[in-house]
C-alpha cells in the first residue's frame, strides 16, 4: 500500500503499540537545551535512573543567554543559575554539550546546530522541549516538540508515548518573484488557513516552489508549521538534501554514505498515497508578507491594508481583531507601507542562518540604517558568526549602523535582556508576534529579512522591491 | 501523580480566543529549574500593572474568583510554545480543567501529563457556557471524568472525548514514564534490531 513520508518514518519507528492505547515511538535524536529541560533532569535524579541514550542526545544553551561579549559574566542570577544546571547535569549524565564553556565554536540556536552539525538526517524521529522543533523536519525527518515530562521521558527510555496523528499536504506551486522568499510562503500559508488548521496533523510541504527551495528556506518553512498549528512539517529528502548533509561532522562517511542515501532516497511519499487533508497556495501571486495583529496568522501582503474588524461576521473573531489591533495600535484600514518602527531584529532559529544574514546584507550594504532604529542581528550559531565573518557580512552591518551579536534566541523570547520597551515596533524575523513575546507592552510584525532589512534603512514597513538592485 | 476526582467548581470565563502560552505565562518566567510558584505569575500581563499591583478589570482580580478549578476559554486555548511551564502555573494557580472548543497539541498533552484535564466541548454548549457565565458569574459545573460528563446547573449532562489511556492514567494516577520503563526488554529488542 503507497505511504507518505510520516507514516513510512513513523512505522519504522514503533516499539510497541498496545489496543487503545499510544503507540510507544522510538526517538533516534534528542537535542536539549538549558530552559525546559532541568525539571525533566531532577525527575531522573529522584527516581535514581540514568539517561538511556546519552549517545542519542546532544544539549545546547541557547534561550537564556546573553548576545552581548561572550566575556561579560551573565547578569541575571536566574539564567546564570540555569545555565550552571545545564552545565551539571550533562556532566553527570554524560551528555555531550555544545556551551558557552564547553566546545564553545559549536553553540548556537538548538535549530541551527543541529542541521549544522549534520545530526539531523532523513527518516529519523527527532525531538526537543521546544515547538521549533519541527524545523528538521525540513530534512525528511519526523521531528516535533514536546514537553518538560516527555523530556524526562525520552531521557529515561529513548521512547515516546504518542497517538498517531493525522497527515495534511501543503501543495506550493509556482514561483516566487524577487524579493519573496520562503518566509513570505509560510507566512501565507498560515495568513490563509489560521494558526490552528494543523491542529492533530503532521504537515508534507510539496509542489514546485517548495522542491526548488535550498536547505536553509526548507527549515524556515518547516519552522513556523507550528505556527499553523501542526507540531510538524516535513519537506521529502532529495539531492538538495544530501548534499547539505554530505561531509557535516555527524554524516556518515564513506560506504555507510551510499548506504544512508539509498536508504534516504526510500522515503519519499509514494505515488497514489492519500493525506487526511490538504492545504494550497500559489507562489506565483505571492508578495512579501507582513502580519498586523496578535498571532502569526494576523498577516497580509506588505502593499495591504490593516483589515476592519466591522467586516468580519464572526463575532469572536472580530472581538480578537478589535484587541489585537488595540494591542497594536494600529487603525482599520490603515496601509502598513510607511508604519513607523523603533526596533529590526534579525535572527531566531526561523532566519539566522548564513542565507538569511547574505539577503540582509545583500539590501543593506552601502547604506545606513534610519537613525530612529536599533538593528539587532543575532547569528544563529556560532558557525553562522565565523562564516558570515569570513565573508565580511559583519563589516556591512556594522557600517550600516546594525549590531552584530553573539549566537542565541535573543529577542525572538527576549528571556536575556534583549527585549522591545513597551509600545514600541519592531520589525522581526523571528516566529511569534504574540502579546509581549520581545518584551512586555512590545509590538511585532513578522517578515522575511529582506522585509526588515529594508524597513531598517527607511524607518518604515517597507516593500524590499523597490529596494533591490 | 494524583488521581484524578469528580469535583464541582463555578468557573473563571475568560472569552478572550488563541490564548497563547506566552499569555500564560511570558518567557521572562522560564527561568526556573523547579515548578514551584508559577501560579503567581499566570496571565501575568494580563493580571499585572507595570508596578506589580493587580489590574483590577483582569478577572482573576475579581475576589471571589479565588479557589475557582475550573477555567472557560474561548478557541484554540495553548497556542505557541511547548513551554510546560503553562500548566505547571495553570495548576499552581488552582486550576484542574480548561473548557474550550479546540486545544494545541503539545499544550494538550502536557495539561495531561499534570493533572489538567483539557475538556473539548462544541460551539453550541461552548457558547452556552459563556451565556451562563454572563447571566450568572457564579455558575457552577459538576465534572465527572469516569462518566466523561460536565453537569451544568440545569441538571443537562454534556459528554465530553478523552482517550482511554490518558483517561486511566488520570483517574488511577499513573506514571506514564513508569510504564514505558517497564518496556525495557521490547526497546533493547528494537534497538538491536536497529544496530
Amino acid at each position: 500500500m503507497p505511504q507518505t513520508l510520516f507514516e513510512k518514518i513513523w512505522n519504522a519507528h514503533v516499539v510497541a503499540q498496545d489496543a487503545d492505547s499510544p503507540a510507544v515511538l522510538y526517538i533516534d535524536l534528542h537535542l536539549v537545551h538549558e530552559v525546559t529541560s532541568p525539571q525533566a533532569f531532577e525527575g531522573l535524579r529522584n527516581r535514581g535512573i540514568k539517561v538511556r541514550r546519552p549517545d542519542r542526545t546532544y544539549a545546547t544553551m541557547d534561550h537564556g543567554i546573553p548576545t552581548h561579549s561572550r566575556d561579560i559574566p551573565i547578569a541575571d542570577a536566574l539564567a546564570a543559575k540555569q545555565i550552571a544546571q545545564l552545565e551539571t547535569n550533562t556532566a553527570e549524565f554524560g551528555i555531550t554539550l555544545y556551551g558557552l564553556r564547553q566546545n564553545a565554536e559549536k553553540q548556537g540556536i538548538v535549530h541551527v546546530i543541529g542541521p549544522e552539525l549534520g545530526l539531523t538526517r532523513p527518516g529519523m524521529t527527532i525531538v526537543c522541549g521546544d515547538s521549533h522543533t519541527s524545523t528538521h523536519g525540513a530534512f525528511g525527518a519526523l521531528s516535533f516538540g514536546i514537553g518538560t515530562s516527555e523530556v524526562e521521558m525520552v531521557l529515561s527510555t529513548q521512547c515516546l508515548l504518542q497517538r498517531k496523528p493525522g497527515t495534511a499536504q501543503v501543495r506550493v506551486d509556482g514561483k516566487l518573484q524577487k524579493g519573496v522568499v520562503a518566509k513570505d510562503i509560510i507566512l501565507a500559508i498560515i495568513a490563509k488557513y489560521g494558526i490552528g488548521a494543523g491542529t492533530g496533523y503532521v504537515f508534507e510541504y510539496t509542489g514546485e516552489a517548495i522542491r526548488i527551495l535550498n536547505m536553509e528556506e526548507r527549515m524556515t518553512v518547516c519552522n513556523m508549521s507550528i505556527e499553523g498549528g501542526a507540531r510538524a512539517g516535513m519537506i521529502a529528502p532529495d539531492d538538495t538534501t544530501f548534499e547539505y548533509i554530505a561531509g557535516r561532522e555527524f554524516a556518515p562517511k564513506g560506504a555507510n554514505w551510499d548506504k544512508a542515501v539509498s536508504e534516504w532516497r526510500k522515503l519519499p511519499t509514494d505515488d497514489g498515497a492519500t493525506f487526511d487533508a490538504t492545504f494550497s497556495l500559489d507562489a506565483d501571486t505571492l508578495e512579501p508578507m507582513i502580519t498586523y495583529g496578535t498571532n502569526p496568522g494576523m498577516g497580509t501582503g506588505v502593499t495591504g491594508r490593516v483589515p476592519d474588524p466591522a467586516q468580519l461576521a464572526d463575532l469572536s473573531q472580530r472581538n480578537a481583531l478589535i484587541k489585537a489591533l488595540g494591542y497594536m495600535n494600529l487603525k482599520p484600514n490603515q496601509p502598513l507601507l510607511g508604519q513607523a518602527i523603533d526596533v529590526v531584529f534579525i535572527g531566531s532559529c526561523t532566519n539566522s542562518r548564513i542565507s538569511d544574514l547574505r539577503d540582509a546584507a545583500a539590501v543593506m550594504k552601502g547604506r545606513r540604517v534610519n537613525p530612529n532604529v536599533r538593528v539587532m542581528i543575532v547569528p544563529g550559531s556560532a558557525q553562522v558568526k565565523r562564516e558570515a565573518e569570513a565573508e565580511g557580512l559583519d563589516r556591512v552591518f556594522s557600517e550600516a549602523g546594525a549590531e552584530w551579536r553573539e549566537a542565541g534566541c535573543s529577542m525572538c523570547i527576549a528571556m536575556n535582556g534583549d527585549q522591545l520597551q513597551p509600545g514600541q515596533y519592531a520589525i522581526s524575523t523571528s516566529n511569534r508576534n504574540f502579546e509581549g513575546r520581545q518584551g512586555k507592552g512590545g509590538r511585532t510584525f513578522l517578515a522575511s529579512p529582506l522585509t526588515a532589512a529594508a524597513s531598517a534603512i527607511t524607518g518604515v514597513v517597507t516593500d524590499v522591491r523597490t529596494m533591490l538592485r | 501523580m494524583e488521581k484524578y476526582t469528580a469535583y464541582n467548581s463555578k468557573i473563571v470565563a475568560l472569552p478572550n480566543e488563541n490564548v497563547d502560552t506566552d499569555q500564560i505565562i511570558p518567557a521572562r518566567f522560564l527561568k526556573v529549574t523547579d515548578k514551584i510558584g508559577l501560579g503567581d505569575n499566570l496571565f501575568s500581563d494580563w493580571r499585572y500593572n507595570a508596578d506589580g499591583n493587580p489590574k483590577p478589570d483582569f478577572i482573576l482580580n475579581h475576589g471571589e474568583m479565588k479557589g475557582r478549578a475550573i477555567l472557560l476559554a474561548g478557541d484554540n486555548f495553548g497556542s505557541g510554545s511547548s513551554r510546560e511551564h503553562a500548566p505547571w502555573a495553570l495548576t499552581g494557580y488552582g486550576f484542574r480543567a480548561v473548557i474550550s472548543t479546540s486545544f494545541a497539541d503539545i499544550f494538550r498533552n502536557n495539561s495531561l501529563k499534570n493533572g489538567l484535564l483539557p475538556i473539548i466541548v462544541d460551539k453550541d454548549t461552548h457558547a452556552q457556557l459563556f451565556s451562563l457565565c454572563e447571566e450568572d458569574p457564579d455558575t457552577a459545573l459538576a465534572i465527572d471524568l469516569t462518566a466523561q460528563t460536565l453537569t451544568l446547573p440545569d441538571g443537562r449532562k454534556v459528554q465530553f472525548p478523552i482517550d482511554g489511556f490518558s483517561k486511566t492514567c488520570l483517574l488511577n494516577g499513573i506514571d506514564e514514564i513508569g510504564y514505558v520503563l517497564h518496556m525495557d526488554e521490547k526497546i533493547t529488542a528494537f534497538e538491536s534490531q536497529d544496530a
